[in-house]
């Protein structure tokens, strides 16, 4: 994936094409139809452009934010808690076979 | 032979005794158990379900931090790293990443390993924690099963990454870093390597003048000499034709013992991490550490040393001891009982090693005890056994476990004293070795052969000294 680069040039070029957006809906294991794909590169760039709206916001004393809440160190003491059973583990299983979820060949 | 060969381990370990997963409160001994029976909300991915922080977990890891001698950050979280495959249910692990403003448990750290009679430092990238993947079965074989079968008994249980630099020259060098990771996890008490898949690794490997391959699903300390050595070979191989080692991930398959190409797209590794928004970030502070670090065990090092003041044992007697934690814990209780450290080491390191390499056994898999090996000792020092017949009779108490007194009886093979007796069987032996008596009479080496002789009749129970005086009164008479 390409990273975001910022700076006067870059930010007037197109970062998202057709390319990269193919790339992301396959990460994701989405289908893009081909007459969609337009749509996405418009609406990635447009995103991206928001962005880079927020770039040109003055942080350089600002701490930067990695989590929205205000809690470090929430823990549970390693105690066991009886599990659920197996038949409601497998109730919303589409597929099932001797007590395993079954799921679609990987390889 | 002489291209350089670099190699890098990431090593994945169970934090096995812990009672619970890591982001969840179902138990965490899933061994023999029946699938799906160890789950619940959390570890299965439903959604409302919120992962909370083991903190034995958390405790556990800077414990293998500190001990790799690594340097710890004050602060940490967890990340998303974001994959598709049935082996984990939510669709991603939460792993710890270092970048975005995430950092491992540990970084920068080292490991000394005993190359070749000299120390070597292999340095440790990072520590980290994250969740196992679940388990995937396929009906049949891997490559024609039709479908894919998944527990989730084992997804989520607390796995500690520890990445190596590329600083290993051989498989052997890798090997010994592992026993040496295994020793130091089992003096931390955080790990028992003996169950089966708590260890798995995997490996890169380049060779000057080729690309880097990463070796995949190594399952045992023991195959990863054997996986890194097919990989060089088949490297070393191509390099010769003149063909590149292409940049690739291969997958170690155990049965047959060949590493295969898993052809898998570069954007596999496009894993977008992202810092996991049901957890809250970790801060790890000095008074957190100091007690973690005043409650750090004796670790292999350390032992080995004292092995050496303590006990008086040679540097290498101390080092192979304590590779293994078992084994190290065998030698101070048979030490503890007998005495003698050096009379046990020698025993240890030469007899029961050979043995139990030969059984292809771990000192705590053998039915060896040391109140056994004790017993065994004492056997030998009563002169009620030679040396000889206790090397024989070791290999029964490996495998059968009864007690050295038991084997002697029930094989007779107690030592014969009688002088009566062997003055008969020297006869018998002079009378069909005349030509060595005559020898003997001018020739050292022609009474070794007689006293060999009477040894091989008593099938090694003579009482050496006896049998010596009576052979040598006999031939003086002559
Ligand atoms: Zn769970």
């Amino acid at each position: 994936m390409r990273v975001l680069v910022l700076g006067e040039e870059r930010s007037r070029i197109k970062l998202i094409d057709e390319e990269t957006v193919r790339h992301v809906a396959w990460l994701a294991r989405l289908e893009v139809l081909d007459d969609e794909v337009e749509g996405f590169v418009e609406q990635f760039n447009r995103i991206l452009d928001y962005f880079r709206k927020l770039d040109e916001a003055e942080t350089e004393d600002v701490e930067p934010t990695f989590h929205v809440l205000n809690l470090v160190n929430v823990f549970r003491e390693d105690e066991p808690f009886p599990p659920i059973s197996p038949q409601e583990a497998l109730k919303n299983a589409p597929k099932s076979e001797r007590g395993f979820f079954k799921a679609p060949k990987m390889v | 032979m002489s291209e350089k060969v670099v190699i890098g381990l990431e090593v994945h370990c169970q934090l096995t005794s812990l009672k619970t997963k890591l982001f969840c409160s179902c138990p965490s001994n899933y061994r023999g158990r029946e699938p799906n029976t160890l789950v619940c909300p959390t570890c299965l991915g439903l959604p409302g379900s919120l992962p909370v922080l083991n903190q034995k977990a958390l405790e556990y890891g800077l414990m293998v931090a500190l001990a790799l001698n690594c340097k710890i950050p004050k602060r940490t979280m967890f990340f998303r790293k974001n994959y598709f495959y049935p082996d984990m249910a939510k669709n991603f692990q939460i792993s710890m990443f270092d970048r975005a403003g995430g950092a491992p448990l540990g970084y920068d750290g080292y490991v000394t390993l005993a190359v070749g009679g000299t120390q070597k430092l292999v340095r440790i990238r990072r520590v980290h924690l994250e969740e196992d993947p679940g388990r995937l079965v396929y009906p049949g074989t891997i490559d024609t099963a039709p479908y894919t079968l998944v527990d989730y008994n084992r997804h989520g249980v607390a796995l500690v990454e520890v990445v190596t630099e590329p600083d290993f020259e051989s498989p052997k060098e890798a090997r010994a870093f592992l026993q040496k990771l295994r020793s130091i996890l089992e003096h931390l008490g955080v790990f028992d390597g003996g169950l089966e898949g708590a260890m798995r690794c995997d490996a890169n490997i380049s060779i000057a003048g080729g690309a880097r391959v990463e070796v995949k699903n190594i399952g045992s300390f023991k195959d990863v000499e054997r996986a890194l050595t097919f990989e060089i070979m088949r490297q070393k191989q191509l390099l010769a034709k003149k063909v590149a080692v292409v940049r690739e991930t291969r997958h170690w398959d155990g049965e047959r013992r060949i590493t295969v190409s898993l052809r898998t797209k570069e954007e596999e590794y496009d894993y977008r991490y992202f810092p996991e928004p049901d957890l809250v970030p970790v801060e790890i502070t000095e008074e957190m550490l100091d007690q973690i670090k005043a409650r750090l065990p004796e670790l292999p090092d350390a032992r080995q040393k004292r092995f050496v003041s303590q006990y008086g044992l040679p540097g290498y007697d101390a080092m192979v001891l304590t590779s293994d934690k078992a084994l190290a814990d065998f030698f101070e209780k048979a030490v503890a009982a007998y005495g003698k450290p050096k009379v046990v080491s020698n025993w240890l390191m030469s007899d029961v090693l050979r043995c139990l390499n030969e059984y292809n056994l771990e000192i705590w898999e053998s039915k060896l005890t040391p109140e056994h090996l004790v017993e065994m000792l004492k056997l030998i020092d009563e002169g009620v056994i030679s040396g000889k017949i206790a090397k024989n009779i070791l290999w029964d108490m490996v495998s059968s476990g009864k007690s050295p007194k038991q084997i002697v009886e029930e094989r007779g093979l107690t030592r014969i004293a009688d002088e009566e007796y062997l003055r008969k069987l020297v006869d018998e032996v002079f009378k069909e070795n005349p030509k060595a008596v005559e020898d003997a009479l001018s020739d050292e080496k022609a009474i070794h052969f007689l006293v060999g002789q009477l040894m091989k009749k008593t099938r090694g129970r003579a009482d050496p000294q006896l049998a010596n005086k009576i052979i040598r009164e006999k031939l003086a008479s002559k």
